[in-house]
């Protein structure tokens, strides 16, 4: 158990600087989930974390101790990599207490404390196959066991998941959650999938270019995202952005879309923005409905929109439409849609929708 | 270990008489040779070129065997032979190991100096035999097992390195980094998890570089004289002016088979389970 302080963190190789100056706190006991796209710099901030990288700069903190010139070993970290790293020449019971038997523990122990993590994965069958000898859910069930097994401060998990099938996957993400619940240990899990670090995560940093776009409870970023950026990579389908321009009327404030109609924003929903500023709308489908009669409820706006096409996943159906030549996705009953070229009219629930400015791509 | 593929009803006796004829037909023809040598070793020499051949000599005898061995001093070609063999094998796996192991994950000396390993090959050995004989003769290692074991070393080194640069390069780092997490030092994380698993490639290197030294010619005629010299020297002894001492020549070749046989039985252990590890992937 202990927290990890990141102050100014920078990675470079050669020229190309991969991590460029992080300062990330992250308190003892809490799940955090480094996401953003490939490239980000998310595994190499973890893989410093771990002591498999060397910090260009800065400083990192493990339970207040810097550890910079630390060797992994002497970190006390577990890490679950993306290919499960297990040992191709040993047992299941080996992996397990590889790192046990490295610490020099008494074979005893050794065997009890492997037998209490197998136990509790549920892989106690397969404590005397090798690694080839088991499916891709039970690698990844290994290699948590081989992590669970030494009790370490932290956990660190590399993109576990991606290797599995979409139903394993989600199996692995619930067993994951369980896990924290169970251990309470800090962990910080890396992924490219937003799903997962929503799901996860008691606290999300989403990274780009190497350094944190916006960190904070998943909640958070989905509903207030700070720039485009963060809202566009969370939430599936992804948010809609509608640019245009603010059209001022004393108090009351719009915006005019391109090619579109004007809509008007909640009060004060614009800041000072002045007149003919220029922004973008950002609406997740999910607050687009289709309008019933009578007067729509404060901050929305009722819009006549034509079907454009659609895209039924079963229990929703995504539906894009297009209000004059703006095209606005909305995610509906699945039986609450027509066909191609169907008019309908949509409602936007302005409250929950996201302005930028289009230039610095940041909230308003 | 795979299973046999499921082979249709009406193909199933065809297909194994191919194979057995295929297959002893090549024994034949890699056996009979061998067969022919122990033949001639056990032979006297009147039964030599006696037309029509003597297939099995009527008093098989050993006189050829003791004078190849004690007479023209094969029994001390044969144990300088097995010393600078094996010291060379070792060493060259030992520092081909290393080697190929910083070549594939430091990526050392950038990326010529893998090649420049291997352009070491490339030069004709005769080339560089008369300086080697010089300095040899001038730093008093001329006729040594030590300067013997040097030069195989060297001569061996290159293909090592290759081969075992190749089984390192496909092995994913992040075996040895979650090594190093789980409580090794770098060196622990090579030895326990990196070593083992080039297992089958350090073998075959090491076969290789065996079969080559034990073999090699040229160089051991050059670089030796009255004391270091090995086993292939001593059959230049065989061929004289008065005629060639067959049944000798052929009693020797047979005593140079057994360390040969020897090594590939304890070998192939490994290199057959080389085949069915492999490092898992996802």
């Amino acid at each position: 158990m202990a927290d990890v302080r990141i102050k100014a963190l920078r990675k470079r190789y050669g020229t190309f600087e991969a991590v460029k100056g992080i300062d990330l706190d992250i308190p003892d006991g809490e799940f955090t989930v480094l996401v953003g796209p490939s490239g980000c710099g998310k595994s190499t901030l973890l893989r410093t974390i771990a002591g498999l990288e060397e910090a260009s700069d800065g400083e990192i903190a493990i339970g207040g101790e810097v550890v910079n010139d630390m060797r992994p070993r002497d970190r006390d970290v577990a890490m679950v990599f993306q290919d499960y790293a297990l040992y191709p020449h040993m047992t299941v019971r080996r992996n397990i207490g590889f790192g046990l038997r490295a610490r020099k523990l008494p074979a005893a122990e050794v065997e009890n404390r492997v037998a209490t993590a197998a136990a509790m994965l549920g892989i106690t069958p397969l404590l005397d196959r090798y690694p080839r000898q088991i499916s891709g859910g039970q690698r990844q069930r290994v290699a948590i066991g081989r992590a669970i097994v030494r009790s370490p401060r932290i956990f660190l998990f590399d993109e576990p998941l991606s290797n599995l099938d979409a139903q394993l996957r989600d199996e692995m993400r619930g067993e994951i959650k369980r896990l924290h619940t169970e251990i309470a240990t800090t962990m910080i899990y890396v992924t490219h999938d937003q799903i997962e670090a929503m799901t996860l995560a008691d606290r999300i940093v989403l990274m780009r270019d190497g350094h944190i776009e916006q960190q904070g409870a998943p909640l958070e970023l989905f509903d207030r995202p700070a720039t485009m950026f963060v809202a566009g990579f969370l939430g599936s389908p992804k948010m809609t952005f509608l640019p245009g321009r603010i059209v001022r009327d004393g108090e009351d404030a719009s915006v005019a879309l391109d090619g579109g109609p004007r809509i008007p924003l909640p009060v004060g929903r614009a800041g000072d923005s002045a007149d003919g500023r220029r922004v973008v709308l950002g609406v997740r489908p999910e607050h687009v409905y289709r309008s019933d009669s009578g007067a729509p409820p404060s901050g929305t706006v009722r819009l006549e929109a034509v079907i454009d096409f659609l895209q039924p996943t079963g229990s929703r159906t995504y539906a894009t439409f297009r209000v004059g030549s703006v095209p606005i996705m909305a995610e509906l009953e699945a039986h609450d849609v027509g066909r191609h070229g169907d008019t309908m009219p949509l409602e936007i629930n302005l409250n929950r929708a996201s302005l930028f400015d289009a230039a610095t791509e940041r909230a308003i | 270990m795979a299973a046999t593929p499921p082979v249709r009803r009406g193909r199933r006796r065809h297909v194994p008489l191919a194979r057995i004829l295929l297959l002893g037909f090549f024994l034949v023809f890699v056996l009979i040779p061998l067969y022919w040598m122990l033949n001639t070793s056990l032979k006297p020499s009147s039964d030599y070129l006696a037309i029509p051949p003597v297939w099995w000599p009527d008093e098989p005898t050993l006189i050829h065997y003791e004078a190849a061995l004690f007479q023209y001093r094969g029994l001390e070609g044969l144990i300088n032979s097995i010393i600078v063999s094996s010291a060379a094998t070792v060493l060259s796996a030992l520092f081909g190991t290393l080697m190929a192991y910083s070549l594939a994950r430091y990526n050392t000396g950038g990326q010529h100096l893998s090649f420049w390993v291997l352009s070491q090959r490339f030069l004709p050995p005769i080339a560089i035999v008369l300086p080697v004989f010089l300095i040899y003769r001038n730093i008093g290692i001329y006729d040594t097992h030590i300067g013997l074991i040097l030069a195989y070393t060297v001569f061996t080194l290159p293909v090592s390195v290759w081969m075992m640069y190749a089984y390192f390069r496909q092995m994913p780092r992040s075996l040895e980094e979650a090594a190093q997490v789980d409580g090794c030092t770098r060196w622990g994380a090579f030895w326990s998890v990196a070593v083992p698993l080039a297992m089958p490639g350090i073998v075959a290197a090491a076969v290789f570089a065996f079969i080559a030294c034990w073999t090699e010619f040229f160089f051991a005629l050059l670089l030796t004289s009255r004391y270091a010299f090995t086993l292939p020297t001593v059959f230049r002894s065989f061929i004289g002016f008065q005629g060639a001492q067959y049944g000798e020549a052929a009693a020797l070749a047979i005593v140079s088979l057994g360390p040969s046989i020897i090594l590939g039985v304890l070998a192939q252990r490994h290199l057959v389970r080389g085949l069915t590890m492999g490092a898992v992937r996802g």
